[in-house]
């Protein structure tokens, strides 16, 4: 069992958790991630860490409530306790030796470069930040990320912060006004990592993309994670998560990425209304399924 | 040696009674049920204690297999029980797990005319028995105890002249000669939980490490609930908590501790190192990347490991179609089939040889066409159709055929030109294989692997090229069965001891 020792809503829809596991917290470095189960009926999920504290032996994970598994995640206070939280696992993003870099956060993806961004100030690049949102509301980790970079570009997409644009907007400016990156990580939404890594290409600029498909044990078992990279599949759980932007597959991961959107809408709506009536019972869902029928034909 | 019961002369197995058909592919109930204690009996009474025992030989574990037959026969099911357990850590599992055509069951004297002696029922039924009566296990080994040295069964033959050397020096050991020393065991399926319910016996502090949420390795996430109930892994496994090993899940060796951790800061004597060979093989053909398409490790590690046929009680769904391809001939691939067709497809399934030359047991291939399996020999995948929204729509086979058998014996296979055709299917299963995890190599210095990232170990001793670290079962030997997981474990275990008593002299 693994205490939540902090429980913090970074906006509506994100919450950052600290999480008492000293052994993985001495371990754990930038790019690689955890997986975790709330309880007994639980699935294994993926979260890629946001920061470590091994002195405290305390694990960060900041994560969406857009699943079933995380909705029931954000109901969670400190105090509680995770049954199982496993880790680190897959491989820590290559930044030895990196002098300029930029890094690069989609929406809660943000929260996984952040600590990119700060193991490369820690040992001493130059560093710059650009991260997009959909809207003001949801910017997040600002204070954080000041500290870390030399300069921060926050756009959204709706323009509520003042800046409207995309992240490559930023990006494909710094190029043009000559900063010379040596390294560029994106982490967000695949169409995002997809759009990045087409900007840097031509530039020859090494890009790293952080991949996060489906995945089961994520200790290289299922093969449910695979990943189009050159030529062949990889394991994103033991070869990645980080891969080499100019090699990934970004369609065959958006098509893979959809297999289970069916039974992953189901469970979400069972989740939801397990949240708003009590606790979990057998053959609950069955019944939810005829009820969900009658509100679809409703309405 | 003469017989103290009446021998059944039937030279058919009493039959096993089996979960009817319908009922069967629509739920993931056990499907063989088990003998009763009057039909164990009566299967008993057809082992006719020939002075040779040649089962004894076959079996990898070393189980006293006439004695406790005997017992059987007569009735004395804890004693059986007793004579079991003493040799194998997992009885329950290895009666329904083991291939015995090919092992105790294929050496047997009775075999030579009609069916040999069910002895993997048998154990099975034993093993079953002393779970639904712990207490009358208690009250016998405390009686055995009392009246007898531990490891002098009191039965008719001679245990040792049928064992290997080593297996002799584990029985004859004393029960608590290891008291003080600290073992890591890297793994919990079937050749670590042996290795450290061994250890443990003789008084070895024992850490079991396992990566996953849950313990018992390919007997949790691989073998289906159908073939395997997870309870019973579960009370097995109890079984060694309740002798003192320690198992830690979520804990990945080579991630969070690695090896030379645990022997130096963490200040373990020995590891046994018994991962498995869990990492998926694929077919490397044109589409194997389209929605629907799976290794057998994904739905076997859906439905066992996360209960994904309790969906939404448990929250991992699994994918299951109308039209199931399975590709593959061996007991993976028809635990895949078998799950598949329980899940609500139809299932073919696709295999490049023929149905003599199937790696499965011939149970498993007679189970699977029972329920409806669809078996397509001498076929081989050669692409994957796949639609415009990237989702499998068929598979696209060739013929094959035998050619001569060459020196060996073995008959390989060629395609035959222009044979292809397509099977419509929504849903595929690769299940041709399964390699081993590189990560305990690839982070402990010294030690020795093939180029297949197999563990390089003495066959005796199980001993790698690193002192200190042992290795046993699918690690070493590549994908095999659990009862030679379970013997490797039994070795290492031996292997292990003498390590740490050499260790201590010096």
């Amino acid at each position: 069992m693994f205490e939540i020792l902090e429980a913090e809503q970074l906006n509506k829809d994100v919450t950052r958790m600290v999480i008492d596991a000293p052994d993985i917290a001495r371990r754990i470095k930038p790019g690689q991630f955890i997986m975790l189960r709330i309880d007994e009926q639980g699935e294994r999920i993926p979260l890629t860490m946001n920061d470590c504290d091994p002195d405290k032996g305390t694990v960060t994970i900041v994560f969406q409530a857009v699943g079933a598994t995380t909705m029931k995640l954000s109901t969670m206070h400190a105090g509680e306790y995770l049954l199982d939280f496993v880790g680190p696992l897959g491989n820590p993003t290559e930044l030895d030796g990196v002098k300029r870099a930029c890094i690069i956060g989609g929406g809660l993806g943000t929260a996984i470069a952040y600590p990119q961004a700060k193991w490369l100030h820690d040992h001493g690049a130059q560093v710059d930040v650009i991260t997009g949102f959909r809207s003001a509301d949801l910017i997040m980790l600002e204070e954080e990320i000041e500290k870390v970079s030399e300069h921060q570009f926050i756009v959204t997409d709706d323009g509520s912060n003042g800046h409207r644009g995309l992240v490559t907007h930023v990006l494909a400016k710094q190029i043009e006004a000559g900063v010379n990156y040596d390294l560029v990580v994106a982490i967000g939404p695949v169409i995002m990592m997809q759009k990045v890594s087409e900007l840097t290409k031509p530039h020859a600029i090494k890009t790293w993309v952080s991949m996060n498909p489906l995945m089961i044990d994520g200790t290289g078992m299922c093969g449910v994670c695979r990943v189009k990279v050159g030529d062949q599949y990889l394991h994103a759980c033991v070869d990645g998560p980080d891969f080499d932007g100019h090699l990934v597959d970004f369609a065959d991961a958006l098509r893979r990425g959809v297999q289970y959107r069916e039974p992953e809408q189901y469970a979400r709506e069972v989740a939801a209304h397990k949240l708003t009536s009590e606790g979990r019972s057998c053959g609950g869902g069955v019944q939810l399924h005829e009820e969900q029928q009658l509100r679809r034909k409703a309405g | 040696m003469p017989c103290v019961y009446d021998v059944n002369k039937d030279n058919e197995k009493v039959a096993m009674p089996e979960l009817d058909l319908v009922t069967r592919s629509q739920n993931f109930c056990e499907v063989a049920l088990g003998y009763t204690e009057e039909q164990a009996q009566e299967e008993a009474r057809r082992c006719i204690q020939c002075p040779k025992k040649p089962c004894m030989s076959g079996c990898p574990v070393g189980v006293p297999i006439p004695q406790f037959i005997e017992q059987v026969a007569l009735g004395n099911f804890a004693h059986a029980y007793q004579l079991v357990h003493q040799a194998n850590t997992l009885p329950a599992v290895c009666g329904r797990a083991c291939p015995q055509e090919t092992q105790c069951e294929g050496k047997c004297t009775r075999g030579r005319k009609g069916e040999p002696v069910g002895i993997g029922r048998l154990e099975r039924f034993v093993a079953d028995w002393a779970m639904a009566h712990p207490d009358e296990v208690a009250a016998f080994e405390a009686s055995a105890t009392k009246s007898t040295s531990h490891t002098t069964a009191p039965c008719t033959a001679d245990l040792a002249d049928a064992q290997e050397a080593s297996l002799e020096s584990a029985f004859a050991a004393e029960s608590d000669d290891l008291d003080g020393y600290r073992v890591a065991v890297v793994g919990s399926g079937p050749a670590s939980l042996t290795c450290a319910g061994e250890l443990a016996q003789r008084g070895c502090d024992v850490s079991v490490f396992e990566a996953l949420h849950e313990t018992g390795g390919v007997l949790t996430y691989g073998i289906p609930e159908f073939r395997l109930p997870k309870k019973l892994v579960a009370e097995e496994i109890h079984k060694l908590e309740d002798v003192g090993v320690d198992f830690k899940t979520d804990v990945v060796v080579g991630k969070l501790y690695d090896i030379d951790e645990l022997m130096d800061e963490r200040g373990f004597d020995a590891v046994f190192v018994g991962t498995g060979a869990g990492l998926p093989s694929y077919l490397g053909i044109e589409g194997e990347g389209a929605n629907g398409v799976m290794v057998a490790n994904e739905l076997l590690t859906r439905v066992n490991l996360m209960k994904a046929y309790q969906f939404p009680s448990f929250d991992t769904p699994v994918y299951a179609g109308k039209h199931c391809v399975v590709v593959g001939g061996g007991n993976v691939a028809m635990d895949a089939a078998r799950t598949a067709r329980r899940l609500g497809a139809e299932v073919t399934l696709v295999y490049r040889r023929g149905r003599e030359q199937m790696p499965a047991r011939a149970e498993e291939i007679h189970h699977a066409v029972q329920e409806g399996i669809k078996l397509q020999l001498l076929t081989n995948p050669v692409r994957v159709l796949v639609d415009d929204e990237g989702w499998i729509e068929g598979v696209e086979c060739v013929s094959m055929e035998l050619s001569e058998p060459d020196e060996s014996g073995r008959q390989s296979v060629v395609a035959v030109p222009d044979s292809n055709f397509a099977i419509d299917a929504d849903m595929m299963v690769v299940a041709v294989g399964s390699k081993t995890n590189p990560l305990i190599a690839k982070t402990t210095p010294g030690l020795e692997v093939t180029s297949r990232n197999l563990m390089v170990v003495d066959e005796q001793t199980c001993a790698t090229s690193k002192p200190g670290v042992y290795a046993g079962g699918d690690a070493v030997s590549g994908a095999a069965t659990v009862i030679l997981a379970m013997g490797a474990g039994k070795r290492a275990a031996a292997g292990i001891a003498d390590y740490l008593k050499v260790k201590q002299a010096s």
